[in-house]
């Protein structure tokens, strides 16, 4: 990237558009987006419902969910493609719920790219440019940075079909960043691509983000890893409704619900009963839990305990033991499944531990704080 | 069993070889292509290029006095003009309004889009002088907007009489011809990802932008087929001429009929004929020279 567009002038230039016309001035300064009691109904059917967010300015939000679970109405919403039945969207102190999707100032990147075939790069790039009567004298010189920015520089008379996929995703990124949008939108933008493309381009999608602080991004995505590399918060969702709102640390490492924590990184779920202040009971075992709370004895709860923090043999807190089921290598870590009180509760070892054998009876453990008592 | 095996072994390369000395051989599918062209050549040449060799030669039988004769008379070059500017005309307004229409079906969400589509298609299947018959009961003489006026008005006539003039043979065509040009657009459009559509909006492209920018383009080689298509048919009309009974509206085929049919003017009839099948080559021809550039280029962006 230039370095002048890195400076700070260019960075404040990009969150208040020169060009702005009317219906374009609503991003004078970083935006935030918030969603207020949001319901989007198709027939009579609810996929987004009482949706209730707040993204701030510069942040990036992802939301998560599997599909059907309203994360990508939520983002259309925003975007103006779809109308919600109930609650107002809000792109910084402007309620948008009622403006068409051309007068939101917003910048969007799809699955699929969505680069129009018969424009070369560069003409692509300056569309939104010339849609909202930039000055002609600056198209050009926009369009350079903005390909510069996602290191497409070289490809400008190239036509779409001449570019990989990972190349039309960045012209894709290059075309929504360079109307210098307040809230950037991107809806499962790396899903197309392999493997391989996708972790470079989620390496350049952060390094985005940091040259661009002010922007603020909705990252629509069912693929934890991105999430939890990307956002500085996640929006967990489900069946039209937002589970939990959090940092990926936060999430990760004390979900609230069973859908969280099962959706975001794998767990054990293990259903136990409270058996007083810090202390229950899966099967004959008792346990011992740092989530603070009531401890209503006898109430049944679900006790998280994530595969990679139990450990081979009898040297934590807690220590079950049962009869090895499976046994799988995966390169780096062991997943070892044991069969505890009628229940199935996996290990993650590294690949150097001595596992035992399926049929043999072993023994695993792990430390009070790193089983996670759940609400539901 | 292991005899069985090896006794069958060879059958194998034998078979092989047969296909390979096929290939070689020039079999009729690959070897000989065009002996798979003769029948329909012979069916084209019996029902088509012979009658039409005929034609051409009926046209010349007196020497080129009777092209000499024709081409003189003031009938024919009101014939001709009339033709071209009937038929460009008409194609004008089917390619405007039928992209206009196609993209209202396409885009805008109405309840019962989706019935105009397929109505459209069963409008394809109708006969051109039904059209027409259509437009004389609504603006006919005697059809239902002049009866409503001479009903409220007391007036003897009404004042619909544009239907047996030039502009009720070009409404009448536009109408009927409209849906070719709309049923190509239709399939185009369902190709184009709304994506696309979703993203340039959101890029600050209003409507008409996307549709200059983004949905012409790709919907042009479809747009310039079904052009195309109404030009050849215009060119040609004669039931839709003869169903406005506009008497002073007079195209080639029309004059074609009068001189064959009426005059018994066989040798003036075929030379019309073949005027008219050189013009409607040749205009077809130019109208792809002109629109074939772009298509191209648009076909292979695409």
């Amino acid at each position: 990237m230039p370095e002048h567009m890195m400076s700070e002038h260019a960075i404040s230039e990009h969150a208040m558009p020169e060009h702005a016309t009317p219906e374009h001035t609503g991003a004078r300064g970083p935006v935030g987006i918030r969603f207020e009691q949001v319901t989007v109904a198709y027939d009579g059917t609810a996929v987004l419902e009482d949706f209730d967010l707040e993204v701030g300015a510069g942040e990036v939000m992802a939301l998560l969910g599997p599909s059907g679970s309203g994360k990508t109405t939520a983002l259309r919403a925003v975007a103006g493609f779809v109308r919600p039945a109930r609650g107002r969207v809000r792109i910084g102190d402007r309620d948008v719920t009622d403006l068409p999707p051309h007068a939101r100032d917003v910048g969007m990147v799809v699955q699929q790219y969505a680069l129009f075939p018969h424009m070369r790069v560069a003409d692509n790039v300056a569309f939104g440019l010339k849609a909202r009567r930039t000055p002609r004298g600056q198209v050009a010189e926009r369009v350079a940075e903005a390909l510069e920015m996602v290191g497409m520089g070289g490809y400008a008379r190239r036509y779409p079909r001449e570019l990989s996929g990972g190349q039309q995703q960045r012209v894709a990124l290059a075309r929504a960043l360079a109307v210098r949008p307040g809230v950037l939108l991107l809806d499962e933008p790396l899903s197309a691509l392999d493997a391989r493309l996708r972790s470079g381009m989620l390496a350049e999608l952060d390094r985005l983000h940091r040259e661009l602080p002010d922007v603020c991004v909705l990252y629509v995505t069912h693929d934890q890893m991105e999430a939890l590399t990307l956002a500085d918060r996640v929006a967990v969702m489900d069946r039209a409704r937002l589970r939990e709102v959090g940092t990926p640390r936060a999430l990760y490492r004390a979900p609230r619900g069973s859908f969280t924590a099962s959706f975001v990184g794998s767990a054990n779920l293990l259903p136990v009963t409270r058996a007083g202040e810090g202390k229950v009971r899966f099967g004959d075992t008792e346990l011992r839990v740092a989530t603070p709370g009531p401890g209503d004895g006898g109430a049944a709860a679900t006790l998280c305990v994530r595969p990679h923090r139990i450990v081979l043999g009898d040297g934590g807190a807690n220590v079950l033991r049962g009869v090895a089921r499976a046994v799988q290598w995966r390169g780096a870590t062991h997943r070892v499944a044991l069969e505890v009180a009628g229940h199935e509760v996996v290990a993650d070892v590294p690949e150097s531990a001595s596992t035992p054998r399926v049929g043999d009876r072993a023994a695993v453990s792990f430390a009070a704080e790193d089983g996670v008592l759940l609400d539901d | 069993m292991t005899e069985t095996m090896a006794s069958r072994r060879p059958a194998g390369p034998r078979l092989r070889v047969r296909s390979g000395a096929g290939r070689r051989g020039g079999s009729a599918r690959t070897g000989r292509p065009w002996l798979w062209a003769l029948p329909p050549l012979a069916v084209l040449a019996v029902s088509f290029l012979h009658p039409l060799a005929l034609v051409v030669r009926e046209s010349f039988s007196g020497g080129t006095a009777a092209y000499r004769q024709v081409f003189g008379s003031e009938a024919f070059t009101d014939a001709l003009a009339t033709t071209v500017a009937l038929a460009a005309g008409a194609t004008l307004g089917c390619v405007v309004l039928g992209f206009a229409l196609a993209l209202v079906v396409a885009f805008v969400p109405f309840s019962g889009s989706r019935s105009v589509a397929r109505f459209i298609d069963v409008f394809l299947s109708f006969p051109s002088f039904l059209i027409t018959l259509a437009l004389l009961f609504l603006y006919g003489t005697v059809g239902m907007a002049n009866g409503l006026w001479t009903g409220l008005t007391g007036a003897e006539e009404g004042p619909f009489h544009f239907l047996t003039t030039p502009w009720g043979v070009l409404l009448a065509e536009v109408t009927y011809f409209t849906p070719f040009v709309m049923r190509p657009l239709l399939a185009a459009f369902a190709q184009l990802d709304t994506a696309q559509l979703e993203v340039a909006s959101s890029l600050g492209a209003r409507p008409a932008r996307i549709v200059r920018q983004v949905i012409l383009p790709e919907a042009y080689p479809a747009l310039m087929a079904g052009g195309a298509l109404v030009l050849v048919l215009c060119l040609n009309e004669f039931a839709i001429v003869l169903f406005t009974g506009a008497k002073d509206v007079v195209t080639l085929p029309m004059l074609v009929y009068s001189k064959a049919i009426l005059e018994s003017d066989y040798v003036s009839a075929c030379v019309v004929a073949t005027v008219d099948v050189v013009l409607s080559v040749g205009l077809y021809g130019l109208y792809r020279s002109l629109t074939g550039r772009s298509s191209r280029r648009a076909r292979a962006h695409a």
